[in-house]
């Protein structure tokens, strides 16, 4: 197994995914991980993601394949939930493993940011107000945009 | 005789539901182009991307095709 990609329509238990994706890489020396977790503010009751089936899991996997071949790594976790969440629950997991710390560190560095601006899931939250979709914000293109030839973040190493 | 349509995030709002079935038409612009106006307006923004059988892009139309509106994404 070298990546895992899924998408989840029950709670994420994220000490149990990673436990499981660490004895899965024993030869990694270092497993880097990332936890997003529903902002916990005073006016969000709830927040739900919808996804496109055909899409969103396919190009999950493609973001992972396309880490797995820029970085040198022993394998990938990407869980993300879908359906309703409350503030504070578990959102998405990412995980990498690699012999090195580097690698494992700027991969899921990457995910994330390509995650937030590319995956096909729409974000709506419920207020007092009642429901509203979130739109994407500049922050996150600008993340991405680190990763492009110029950007801050550079290229892989060697 | 009859495509489905799918709108996907916000604009289900604007449609008033996330799937509507309607007569086949032979292309995307035209299936805009049967919607109302203020839809089809929303649609026809560079940001909506359209997928035809969950594949990317808007080619021919025909009956018992599935038509998807994406619009820009807010995962993560």
């Amino acid at each position: 197994m070298t990546s895992d990609v899924r998408l989840l329509d029950a709670p994420l238990d994220h000490a149990a995914e990673l436990a499981r994706f660490a004895r899965a890489h024993p030869a990694a020396g270092g497993i880097a991980s990332f936890l997003g977790q529903v902002r916990g503010d005073d006016t969000v009751l709830e927040l739900e993601l919808s996804h496109f089936e055909p899409l969103t899991l396919p190009a999950m996997r493609a973001l992972a394949d396309t880490a797995m071949a820029r970085w040198k790594l022993g394998g990938v976790l990407i869980v993300h939930r879908i359906g309703a969440m409350a503030p504070g629950d578990p959102i998405v997991l990412i995980a990498a493993a690699a012999r090195h710390r580097r690698a494992a560190f700027e991969a899921v560095d990457y995910l994330m940011d390509h995650l937030k601006s590319e995956t096909w899931l729409w974000k709506r939250e419920r207020t007092a107000a009642g429901w509203r979709w979130v739109e994407p914000g500049h922050e996150d293109h600008a993340d991405k945009a680190r990763w492009s030839v110029g950007g801050l973040a550079g290229d892989a190493p060697a | 005789m009859t495509i489905r349509v799918l709108f996907l995030g916000r604009l289900e709002d604007a449609a008033g539901s996330g799937m509507r079935d309607v007569p086949a038409e032979p292309d995307v612009a035209a299936l805009i182009a049967s919607f109302e106006p203020a839809l089809a307006a929303l649609l026809c923004s560079d940001t909506v991307r359209v997928a035809v059988n969950g594949v990317l892009g808007a080619g021919p139309l025909a009956a018992g095709d599935e038509v998807a509106f994406l619009p820009p994404v807010s995962g993560g």
